[in-house]
């Protein structure tokens, strides 16, 4: 019986002490037509050495490519230290710190968090995670709402530069409040907002989101959306990499007054890529909407003797509190990923951050303009951008992708099935963990595969 | 010590920063000033051993399943098998990048595949999506497919969700999430559920009811099938809250019930960590009629194969609830854990939770504890009443829990459900041996003994943790959320 401790003896004790005669004697409630067996379709147990040997074949199997694809998950290097703290049994098997006394290890780290990961945004303050950063972004849509409710308006303006994902994920969220997400086109030389499309806006919103850098890589003007939003009535909600913040305006510095609520992805900071998760969304705000803030929050404050101890607090705003009223349905969060994010941020400090936001951002630009000099390849989008990019190619994106799966990388993500209007381009990104070698080796095979595509197009030449 | 208190200007972690010279300058100057950050971070400047001792400190001031008793009602906080964590943090599993394409993720969706088709068995359900990434995903989940379900077939006055009185609080709020009105059902001192109340509450504005079962108050719900037909009949849908499914693993489906909808939290029956809150996994699985509605992606099999169904596949579909594939790597940990378990050892987890709940509720009864609903059967967790020992000693449930604390005990669950005053709600889990349950009753007896003779001390528990009771009162109307240099110094 894998992980039961029991012995005969132990259970025929402990059944005499209840009074029964058999285990199954316990289940005597449950009406007998009800009951029945997991079925055939569970497979038989398996010992901890075969499940290893399943899964490692498994793991094996997908091989594992030079990475040069981003779009939302970034394969940054992390710090030996963070995963080997993350899963000290201490915090990866405590529950949700409701006894504070018995989780301060927890609630001091997640009050470090919440601080450092404020000061990254340059907001006041930061909650102590949501699931990921499009969910983040629902929850960030539905507080705007909440909080602008003297617009009158349940419009959220979304450019349709966002990641697609986030843009599927805030519908589906959002919808079933009345809530609309409408989205602003992109202008197809800048690939950032269209702010003629922009002007056409008169009608009331509730909230404009602006993402930076957008899907695409590309550096909005934040400074006059965020005026533009704000001279409007309108909440500013952010959507950041906060890797990029190491460089960029923080949203708490756009516009006159600063965007209003700011979340994201918090993978980059120290998770691995992982299939997709389990990453973390971060979201924070100005002090004055705290109480409108979804999730967890954790505050500092006294002892009986009055020595400084942290706990949950302003839990009036959640779910097993205020049940139909809370702020948002989120019990369980991401704890465990937000402790590895701040053992990374800690170990980084600023000037690591400041010096993987340098490297990604050269790297990507150093590749980006080796690709421009081939003949089949161009960016597709002027202006500046971060540690992405559009390339767009003369050629089928998929083939040649598969072309480059074949040399063991994984060379970006192809954009048609997003953006039909974008022909044949794909996303590069490039991060502090490319070697020159890598970089390279992606450049000489995409040569290499463009060159013989181009060959295919032409005709043949006769022999003289 | 916060780690911001240790930090001094110009100590660098060098390991972390490159070996080679930053030829091209900073950033900053080859971008528009406009567009640049203007305040630097203000991150601690701390070197490699400072932060490693400072975490690893910091960890010692946690319980956790691994260091310590855990009888959180409700949470089933049981082992956390050492292989699961291992497994599922294989280099190839952490460094596939969510959109890599098919045939760069068949290990990976094999596995995905392989627990899909695990859950389905297990619950009696027709199909199954592991997208939702906690408990309360799955619901929001499960209540916009009801939502989905109901509108295509043009049937829009269905405006309420019923739930009882002692659901978990993101029950109500799941369903106001989806743009529903949520009405309480009251619960009979026998602890099922009024049927009377809810005969008369439903009707044609009924879209579903929510129910736990075994229910929240340590007890299963007998009427379920009575229950199950009248939702049907009235035309509404029955959705299944699967925290307590522990219980019942092995002995009765949730599909066998008559439940259409439903959520597995993973990181309680599939014993994934809870990580300090979360991430958890919250797979939501259908009866057929609501098939075409699930949220995607799933993994389907073809040939031998694996594809992704997203919204192509699946036109119908309640969207996308993050932006890949909810919490992987949990659903890696809770595959390879009930490939441990097996067909054989799933009723086991069954029957030694009750069994373990019976007896820590048998042996307390016999202590002179009084227990809430203690003519019926425990399932995996019971409830325990002080409020008797709140009136005559003036110690209450809180006192009992943080002076268990001391004992080296995590507290159960207080003070929920809100329906049972003083209420403990303890759930011991499988994997907890007899001497363990043992302890517990003795440091019970013990501490009622210390009541009785010094309040006082009982009340002002925790006496031996890092710190005394906290001022809750002081965190919220004086809300300190983030630290400050210039506060401090």
């Amino acid at each position: 019986m894998p992980f039961i401790p029991h012995t005969d003896d132990e259970t025929a004790a402990m059944l005499e002490a209840i009074g029964v005669e058999q285990i199954e004697a316990l289940f005597d409630e449950i009406a007998p037509a009800l009951r029945s067996q997991a079925g055939e379709a569970v497979p038989p147990r398996l010992s901890e050495m075969e499940i290893s040997r399943l899964m490692h074949e498994r793991a094996g199997r997908d091989g594992i490519p030079t990475c040069f694809a981003g779009a939302g998950a970034y394969d940054h290097h992390i710090p030996a230290a963070v995963w080997e703290l993350a899963t000290r049994g201490e915090f990866y098997t405590a529950y949700t710190p409701y006894q504070a006394e018995a989780s301060q290890g927890t609630l001091q780290l997640l009050y470090e968090y919440q601080t450092m990961m404020a000061d990254l945004n340059a907001m006041e303050v930061s909650n102590a995670s949501l699931y990921d950063g499009a969910s983040a972004l629902a929850e960030a849509a539905l507080m705007a709402v909440r909080i602008n409710r003297k617009a009158g308006s349940k419009r959220i303006l979304v450019p349709r530069a966002l990641h697609p994902n986030y843009r599927k994920t805030l519908r589906s969220i959002v919808s079933h409040q009345g809530i609309l997400v409408e989205e602003i086109g992109f202008d197809h030389a800048s690939g950032t907002v269209d702010p003629a499309r922009l002007e056409q806006e008169a009608q009331d919103f509730a909230a404009l989101v602006i993402a930076q850098p957008n899907f695409f890589g590309q550096l909005e003007d934040i400074d006059q959306l965020t005026d533009w939003a704000h001279s409007r009535g309108a909440m500013v909600i952010a959507v950041v990499n906060p890797v990029s913040l190491a460089v960029l305006k923080a949203p708490g510095e756009w516009g006159a007054k600063g965007a209003d609520i700011s979340c994201g992805e918090g993978q980059p900071l120290g998770i691995p890529l992982s299939s997709g998760g389990p990453y973390y969304g971060f979201l924070c705000t100005r002090q004055q909407f705290i109480r409108q803030m979804p999730g967890r929050l954790i505050g500092r404050t006294v002892d009986a003797e009055g020595k400084p101890g942290y706990t949950l607090t302003l839990q009036a705003r959640e779910q097993h509190i205020r049940r139909s009223k809370a702020t948002s349905n989120i019990c369980t969060n991401q704890g465990l990923m937000v402790t590895a994010s701040t053992i990374y941020m800690a170990l980084m400090g600023t000037a690591g951050l400041e010096q993987v936001a340098s490297a990604c951002f050269d790297k990507t630009h150093g590749l980006v303009e080796r690709i421009e000099t081939l003949p089949a390849a161009r960016r597709l989008f002027s202006g500046d951008y971060f540690h992405e990019a559009v390339v767009c190619l003369d050629a089928p994106v998929d083939s040649v992708m598969r072309a480059m799966q074949a040399q063991n990388i994984l060379a970006g993500y192809p954009l048609a099935q997003d953006y039909p209007e974008l022909g044949n381009s794909f996303l590069v990104c490039v991060t502090e963990t490319r070697s020159a070698q890598d970089i390279e080796r992606y450049f000489a095979h995409l040569q290499r595969i463009l060159d013989k595509q181009a060959q295919i197009k032409c005709p043949i030449q006769p022999k003289m | 010590m916060l780690i911001f208190e240790q930090s001094r200007p110009g100590r660098k972690n060098r390991a972390q920063l490159s070996s080679q010279a930053d030829s091209a300058g900073p950033v900053a100057d080859r971008l528009p000033a406009r567009l640049v950050r203007r305040r630097r971070l203000r991150w601690p400047e701390v070197s490699e051993g400072q932060v490693v001792r400072h975490y690893t400190r910091l960890s010692q001031q946690n319980f956790s399943i691994d260091t310590h008793f855990y009888p959180l009602g409700s949470c089933t906080m049981k082992h956390n098998p050492r292989a699961s964590n291992k497994l599922a943090m294989l280099p190839g599993f952490l460094a596939r990048h969510p959109l890599a394409p098919e045939p760069m993720s068949q290990g990976f969706m094999a596995c995905l595949y392989d627990l899909q088709e695990i859950l389905k068995a297990v619950t009696g359900m027709e199909a199954i999506s592991l997208t939702p990434a906690a408990g309360a995903q799955g619901e929001f989940a499960g209540m916009a497919m009801i939502k989905a379900y109901h509108e295509s077939r043009g049937d829009s006055a269905r405006t309420e969700v019923l739930a009882p009185d002692a659901a978990h609080g993101t029950n109500p709020a799941s369903a106001v999430m989806c743009g529903y009105r949520i009405r309480e059902i009251p619960t009979r001192a026998d602890g099922d559920i009024d049927f009377d109340a809810l005969q008369q509450a439903i009707g044609p504005q009924t879209a579903g009811l929510m129910l736990t079962n075994p229910s929240t108050l340590g007890v299963f719900e007998r009427d379920i099938e009575k229950i199950a037909t009248m939702v049907h009949e009235a035309g509404g849908l029955l959705y299944y809250d699967g925290a307590n499914l522990n219980a019942i693993l092995g002995k009765v489906r949730p599909g066998d019930m008559g439940f259409d909808v439903i959520h597995i939290n993973l990181h309680k029956t599939f014993s994934t960590p809870h990580g300090g809150g979360g991430p958890g996994a919250g797979p939501v699985g259908v009866a057929a009629r609501l098939a075409p509605f699930l949220p995607v992606p799933v993994v389907a099999k073809q040939g031998d194969s694996y594809a992704w169904m997203t919204e192509t596949e699946l036109p119908q579909s309640i969207g996308r609830l993050s932006a890949f594939m909810g919490n992987a790597g949990v659903l890696l940990r809770a595959y390879v854990y009930a490939r441990m378990i097996g067909r054989e050892g799933l009723e086991r987890i069954a029957d030694y939770s009750v069994l373990n709940a019976n007896y820590l509720m048998a042996r307390l009864k016999k202590e002179g504890f009084d227990i809430a609903f203690s003519d019926r059967r425990a399932t995996h967790e019971f409830i325990l009443t002080l409020k008797r020992q709140a009136k005559e000693l003036g110690v209450n449930a809180m006192d009992f829990a943080k002076r268990l604390l001391d004992y080296g005990m995590h507290a159960p669950t207080t003070y929920f459900p809100l329906l049972v005053p003083e209420c403990l709600l303890i759930e011991p889990t499988e994997t907890e041996d007899k001497q363990t349950l043992d302890r517990f009753v003795e440091a019970m007896c013990s501490i009622l003994q210390e009541a009785q003779r010094n309040p006082d001390y009982v009340k002002a528990a925790p006496h031996t943790l890092p710190v005394k009771r906290l001022d809750d009162v002081r965190a919220a109307r004086q809300p300190d959320l983030a630290w400050s240099a210039d506060r401090d110094s």
